[in-house]
């Protein structure tokens, strides 16, 4: 066989093997769109129009977006508040209680440290079943079922954001530290001066994260919110299914609506986010 | 002791309060929401403690464990968890594929990269419903696809399967009043679950994972199989795969784990747990036995088998994880 023939053959394949692999991304991207696209259409269709096979809308119904914002039976308005105002809170709460902590882990030295870290990281993979049950007696005993405060406060304290935080903070260099005690700067200065502007990536992932999941939640909201004006979006939706679940067209249009802020949310920071977990994997 | 050694000691003090002042907030809260409930909940799974209080609380020691030992409901729901698992290794090895080809240099790689992960950001209530319509067997565009194409092709006698309502299963597993019907596929309900969770999580967080690792394999490795005429498969085979080892680990483990723990929104949104329980887990079984039956006791029990599984699986993560770290 000659060079010429090998660089050919080459060549082809790798021809060929540039048109598979567009072919498959395509064929994967369709199957990835497919639902989605469903959904925004029926979300314009009458409902007349569900049943039948044509993918287009032959008319198109925006008002069934605002038929599901001004339904009387539902608020939907106040689940997308009661959803953005819960999770706001608790991704404040979360950064402001983990970057406390995180900074104790990773700058400062005191016995035991180590220690409780390590009992840290052990409750991280405890299945979240086994600490709902009692964390529900709790809320029945604080009498905090079916209040703002019973969604918010047990969700501001974690552990895999504390660990998150100090991987980010073992990265900043502790000369930085030193030179600021010289100075004389107390650890809160230090803290809040220095260490958590430079942990900036890190607050921003674990926000997003944060934010995301609690926007989100299901279990939770579910077993402990009884009145229709607390009700969180998951929740919600839950409940408008079952008493309009005929109705696929202002359903599709109520989902429309619940990821939207998630889409957008994402294609902002999608950046610091594939960075993010990329990181959390990253065994400490 | 000299004034040197006590200034030394004050400090030194002075530092740990400071410290406890820093972990102070996060860790009552750590205490409260986390620790102290993990030990409450070991001492209520030997209870037969019941919200409704029908019978005075009392200490039952192994009872709890031993009823479900004996459960068939326990048994059944534990093999549906586990078969819902069975589409994890098809994820995972979906994720790996798109990885390969998207580690490449092609044009719209970041617009793919984008478009591959929004259902798993997405997911949650509003994609179940989606999914539920798209399953529906009267409406349901999947059917109508499926149908066209039986008409297409001629088939007259097949049928679509049912999808959610449906106790059908591929392993012909044992279901009170379901059998296999091969005009349906044999595809059930779990499977509707599966397929979707695939959907979900291929190009989900582990795609991410597998770019991140394929983009640390050292370049002249991939030129030193090139040296020895290493065609594309071969090179995946001795370089991208051994190397992606430890990656491939880790998320087979979280895969597992959370595996074990899924399918409860999924049976509270789409299916409630049935049909005939097909698609009830072990957490929704829990989330049923704790808070719309209210026996924590015995709710407590299956949660801390969970956790015992789960804690096996950590622990031999933590035996062998770092031998595959250390390549």
């Amino acid at each position: 066989m000659s060079i010429t023939d090998t660089r050919k053959g080459q060549w082809w394949f790798r021809r060929g093997r540039f048109y598979t692999s567009h072919a498959l991304l395509f064929l994967f991207a369709l199957t990835t769109l497919f639902p989605f696209t469903w959904m925004v259409l029926a979300s314009f269709k009458p409902l007349s129009e569900i049943r039948q096979t044509n993918p287009l809308p032959s008319e198109w119904h925006p008002e069934n977006y605002t038929d599901v914002l001004n339904s009387k039976d539902i608020s939907f308005k106040k689940y997308y508040f009661n959803s953005v105002f819960v999770a706001a809170w608790v991704t404040l709460l979360t950064c402001f209680t983990s970057s406390l902590a995180a900074y104790a882990f990773a700058r400062m030295c005191w016995p035991g440290r180590d220690a409780v870290f390590k009992l840290y990281l052990a409750t991280m993979m405890v299945p979240g079943v086994v600490t709902m049950i009692p964390n529900y007696t709790l809320m029945v005993q604080l009498h905090l079922l079916d209040s703002y405060l019973g969604l918010i406060v047990p969700a501001s304290f974690s552990a895999f954001g504390t660990f998150l935080l100090r991987q980010f903070m073992l990265t900043i260099s502790p000369s930085l530290d030193e030179a600021a005690t010289m100075d004389g700067a107390s650890h809160w200065r230090i803290y809040w001066d220095i260490i958590l502007p430079l942990a900036r990536p890190g607050l921003i992932v674990l926000s997003i994260f944060t934010f995301m999941g609690n926007y989100g939640s299901f279990f939770w909201p579910l077993v402990l919110i009884k009145s229709e004006h607390l009700r969180t979006l998951p929740i919600g939706m839950l409940y408008f299914d079952s008493i309009y679940g005929r109705q696929t067209n202002l359903i599709m249009a109520a989902s429309v609506m619940n990821i939207v802020p998630l889409i957008v949310l994402f294609v902002v920071m999608q950046r610091h986010l594939v960075r993010g977990i990329q990181l959390g994997a990253v065994k400490g | 002791m000299g004034p040197r050694r006590g200034r030394a000691l004050r400090r030194r003090l002075s530092a740990t309060i400071i410290a406890g002042a820093f972990l102070l907030p996060n860790f009552l809260g750590f205490v409260i929401f986390t620790f102290g409930p993990v030990v409450f909940s070991l001492a209520a799974s030997f209870t037969n403690w019941n919200l409704m209080k029908t019978v005075p609380l009392q200490w039952v020691g192994l009872d709890n464990f031993l009823k479900l030992m004996q459960s068939p409901d326990f048994h059944r729901y534990f093999v549906n968890t586990a078969y819902l698992m069975l589409g994890l290794p098809v994820a995972i090895a979906g994720s790996l594929l798109l990885a390969v080809i998207l580690s490449q240099p092609l044009r719209g790689v970041v617009v793919y990269r984008t478009l591959f992960y929004l259902p798993s950001f997405t997911s949650g209530v509003a994609l179940f419903i989606l999914w539920k319509a798209l399953y529906n067997p009267e409406f349901g565009p999947i059917n109508q696809v499926l149908e066209t194409l039986f008409d297409w092709a001629g088939l007259t006698s097949v049928k679509a399967p049912t999808w959610l309502t449906s106790t059908q299963n591929p392993l012909a597993l044992a279901v009170e009043y379901a059998g296999f019907s091969p005009d349906q596929f044999g595809l059930g309900a779990r499977d509707a679950i599966i397929i979707m969770g695939i959907w979900t999580a291929v190009g989900g967080g582990n795609l991410l994972l597998y770019l991140a690792g394929i983009s640390n394999i050292p370049q002249d490795l991939y030129e030193a199989a090139e040296m020895d005429g290493a065609g594309a498969c071969s090179k995946f085979r001795h370089v991208t795969w051994p190397q992606l080892a430890p990656t491939t680990f880790f998320i087979v483990v979280m895969s597992f784990i959370g595996g074990l723990q899924g399918g409860f929104e999924q049976a509270r949104v789409m299916t409630l747990g049935g049909p005939a329980g097909t698609t009830t887990t072990l957490s929704y079984y829990i989330y049923v036995k704790a808070f719309e039956e209210f026996q924590i006791g015995y709710a407590s029990a299956i949660a801390w088998i969970l956790f015992i599984i789960i804690f096996a699986v950590t622990l031999l993560n933590w035996r062998f994880g770092s031998r595959y770290v250390n390549y």
